[in-house]
């Protein structure tokens, strides 16, 4: 394998393009791929729409690398789709990003790149990979508002040392600019914001369509029904809005119930969590978590890292917060960060 | 860089190119107008028409310029089959794209399709074709040479027995054209497709034969063009180019055949003489002159195609992979192959202006490249340690 020789995930953005540009500059023999990774079109031209695809052949031969479509379809299928209607259908809440770089950028496409002769792979991540004591680390980039790490958190130490990810030192503005000083066409592009496998008409109709319609089931609110929903996949742990229920304050769900459809709700107040368990958890300066260990965690992907005491508990973790937590939701991923290094994660437990 | 996917288009000759340019640049006349510049243009096309009926056999009137291949083929199985009295129609399984996407359509508009199989080489059985000829088939539409795997087909038996049944027969010759003997007597079809590009010829330009007397509702309506079927504003240029590039190929066929065999069963052997776990795909001896395509096991073609394309060698693989599709590619499904097989297939079309040395270099990159691919899956490392 050539320690000078890169591939990288171009989904036709501004990042990736961007970071196709500064690795080209920085003299690595890049080579661009765009994955395509499942058949669903957008309005806007999801990440691998035929748009999306030109887009990114346009950037490759601009800025001189060549660009090649690579399909992933069966392991973005395995690894995100399926996990992420699983996870719907038990009533839980899936962080797909997480998985999709887990099992398919740094695992699926590294193997491919391996496959060209190449050692890395680059992606348009605002993230920042280090080294320090043998050992691979994740920080924080410093561009916080874009920070990406909360996606990043179960990478494993192989996928870490070989994966270059050279926005972590810029500004999206930054980023921006350079593209315009490229003469790059997709500058002024914006951010994508939707799940890319997910149609314009919403997740739950994505779901419903392949697994069936999800059952109607009891709201229950102080041990009594009060309504119903239209199918737990609807809702997430947390929600306030669009539950269709008057009760003359302001409720909450507070649990999903997959076992006897039900959906319990609760008032303000109710969906603050002093503490919360996580497994399949991973972590990134040490292997394992031997003794608490005081830090901060996030707990959705635009909340702030909460301080807390993380306690190793059989196969996972217990997070106990300084101050309770809103609505921490089953299913999405808990990051804990020691200021800007990234610890490591795991999965909320219901 | 080595290109090796003359199947795919062929560079345009420098011959040809001086014959087109007078007519993208001072000949520019409308070939309908009636001033000189458009009789010169008109002059151009009539010529161009009869140096291809000539070579084809066939009459001037029967020669109609189309913009492509894809749209011969679309032309003459709509409009036989529109015509046809009966709402059967036969094709086999292993088509273009042009031709069987073209069929599906006619399927959804209440047409009923037959695929004939292929055997284990590829070839269409005229017993099998014989047996699916009902009173009610309109049309049946069967290629000379296939695109992926070169098989030629029997053509001739083919369209007699369709004869002998009073049921118009076409054939795709886009492959067969410039690489072998084409006549439309000697073969007694009834259409026949054919496109510039694939002969050294420019894009955007093709032609459909049609035999006096078969009924074939009109394609493009709008003015006077191609007499009166074809409506369109002439590629004058192109139209040169693909009567003069046919001319080349025509005077210089036996000497490109026997060039373009010679390169191919050099490659075909030392594949075989060098690389473990290959197959040939397609018939060894009744496939095109210049057409390769193996199969090697334990590797998918994607990988394969890249790392050729980054050592500078561009062919192609059985799947349409630049696409980003993962189906395997039908014609190879269709001769027998199993699906992981056929991902991992190379096709290789030479050209003449490819030579001995560059079919050296090409297997050992292959060698290396297959080595490699295949050092990364479990599969032949079980295989490979079994040996040991």
């Amino acid at each position: 394998m050539d320690n000078k020789t890169v591939v990288i995930g171009m989904s036709g953005g501004v990042d990736s393009s961007v970071a196709a540009a500064i690795l080209k500059e920085q003299g690595y023999n890049v080579i661009g791929v765009t994955m395509k990774l499942h058949e669903t079109e957008q309005a806007d031209g999801g990440c691998c729409s035929v748009s999306a695809v030109s887009d990114a052949l346009r950037v490759a031969h601009k800025i001189g690398i060549p660009h090649y479509v690579m399909n992933f379809t069966k392991e973005f299928k395995e690894s995100v789709i399926d996990y992420f209607i699983e996870e719907y259908k038990s009533g839980r809440t899936p962080n797909p990003c997480t998985a999709c770089n887990r099992y398919v950028k740094f695992e699926a496409l590294l193997k491919k790149a391996h496959a060209l002769g190449a050692k890395y792979v680059a992606t348009g991540h605002y993230a920042k990979i280090t080294q320090r004591d043998g050992r691979y680390l994740l920080e924080k980039a410093a561009d916080d508002k874009k920070d990406q790490t909360y996606f990043l958190y179960n990478m494993t130490q192989y996928q870490l040392a070989h994966t270059l990810m050279p926005l972590y030192a810029i500004t999206k503005e930054r980023t921006r600019q350079i593209a315009k000083d490229l003469g790059l066409i997709v500058a002024e592009k914006k951010d994508s914001q939707e799940i890319c496998f997910v149609p314009d008409n919403g997740y739950a109709s994505f779901i419903e369509g392949i697994s069936g319609k999800s059952p109607e089931g009891d709201f229950v609110f102080d041990g009594k029904v009060v309504g119903r929903h239209k199918g737990i996949i609807h809702y997430t742990v947390g929600q306030r809005k669009g539950l269709g229920i008057a009760l003359g304050e302001p409720v909450y769900v507070t649990k999903i119930d997959p076992s006897s459809n039900r959906i319990y709700l609760g008032v303000e107040g109710s969906q603050l969590k002093d503490e919360l368990t996580a497994s399949n958890v991973n972590f990134i300066p040490f292997d394992t978590l031997s003794e608490p260990i005081g830090c901060s965690a996030k707990i959705r992907y635009n909340s702030k890292a909460a301080p807390c005491t993380v306690f190793p508990e059989g196969d996972g973790v217990r997070v106990v917060f300084d101050t309770p937590q809103r609505a921490p939701a089953p299913g999405q991923s808990v990051v804990f960060y020691n200021e800007n290094l990234v610890l490591g994660g795991g999965t909320i437990n219901a | 860089m080595i290109y090796v996917d003359h199947a795919a288009t062929t560079p345009l000759k420098k011959e040809v190119l001086d014959k087109m340019m007078p007519y993208l640049t001072s000949e520019f006349g409308n070939p309908s107008s009636i001033y000189t510049s458009g009789r010169k243009a008109k002059i151009a096309i009539n010529e161009a028409r009869a140096t291809l009926a000539g070579i084809l056999g066939a009459k001037e009137n029967e020669v109609f310029f189309t913009g492509s291949g894809s749209e011969a083929d679309n032309w003459a199985i709509k409009g036989a089959a529109k015509m046809a009295k009966g709402k059967h129609l036969i094709t086999s399984a292993i088509e273009h794209h042009a031709v069987l996407h073209t069929f599906d359509s006619l399927r959804k508009e209440g047409y009923e399709v037959t695929y004939l199989p292929v055997d284990a080489d590829g070839l269409v059985s005229p017993q099998d074709l014989e047996k699916a000829i009902r009173p009610d088939t309109g049309l049946v539409s069967i290629m000379a040479a296939n695109n992926e795997i070169g098989v030629i087909q029997p053509i001739c038996e083919l369209a007699l027995i369709s004869k002998e049944h009073k049921v118009p027969f076409h054939t795709d010759a886009v492959q067969a054209f410039g690489n072998m003997p084409v006549n439309v007597d000697d073969w007694g079809v009834d259409m026949l497709s054919i496109s510039a590009h694939k002969i050294g010829g420019p894009k955007g330009v093709g032609a459909l034969y049609i035999r006096r007397g078969t009924r074939v509702a009109n394609f493009i309506h709008g003015g006077a063009q191609e007499f009166g079927r074809r409506a369109s504003t002439e590629n004058v240029a192109g139209i040169v180019g693909f009567a003069h590039a046919a001319k080349l190929a025509d005077e210089h066929l036996d000497e490109n055949i026997q060039k373009l065999t010679q390169l191919r069963d050099y490659y075909i052997k030392k594949v075989k003489e060098t690389i473990p776990y290959c197959r040939l795909n397609g018939h060894p001896t009744k496939r095109l002159p210049g057409n390769a395509n193996f199969s090697f096991e334990f590797i998918e073609g994607e990988s394969l195609l890249l790392m050729l394309d980054m050592k500078g060698i561009e062919a192609s693989s059985g799947s349409a992979c630049t696409s980003g599709s993962l189906d395997p590619s039908h014609v190879l499904l269709a001769i027998g192959l199993a699906h992981e097989i056929a991902h991992g297939s190379l096709r290789i079309s030479f050209g003449v202006e490819n030579t001995i040395e560059q079919v050296d270099i090409i297997v050992r990159e292959l060698a290396q490249i297959v080595q490699r691919l295949r050092d990364m899956s479990p599969l032949y490392e079980k295989v490979a340690r079994k040996q040991v």
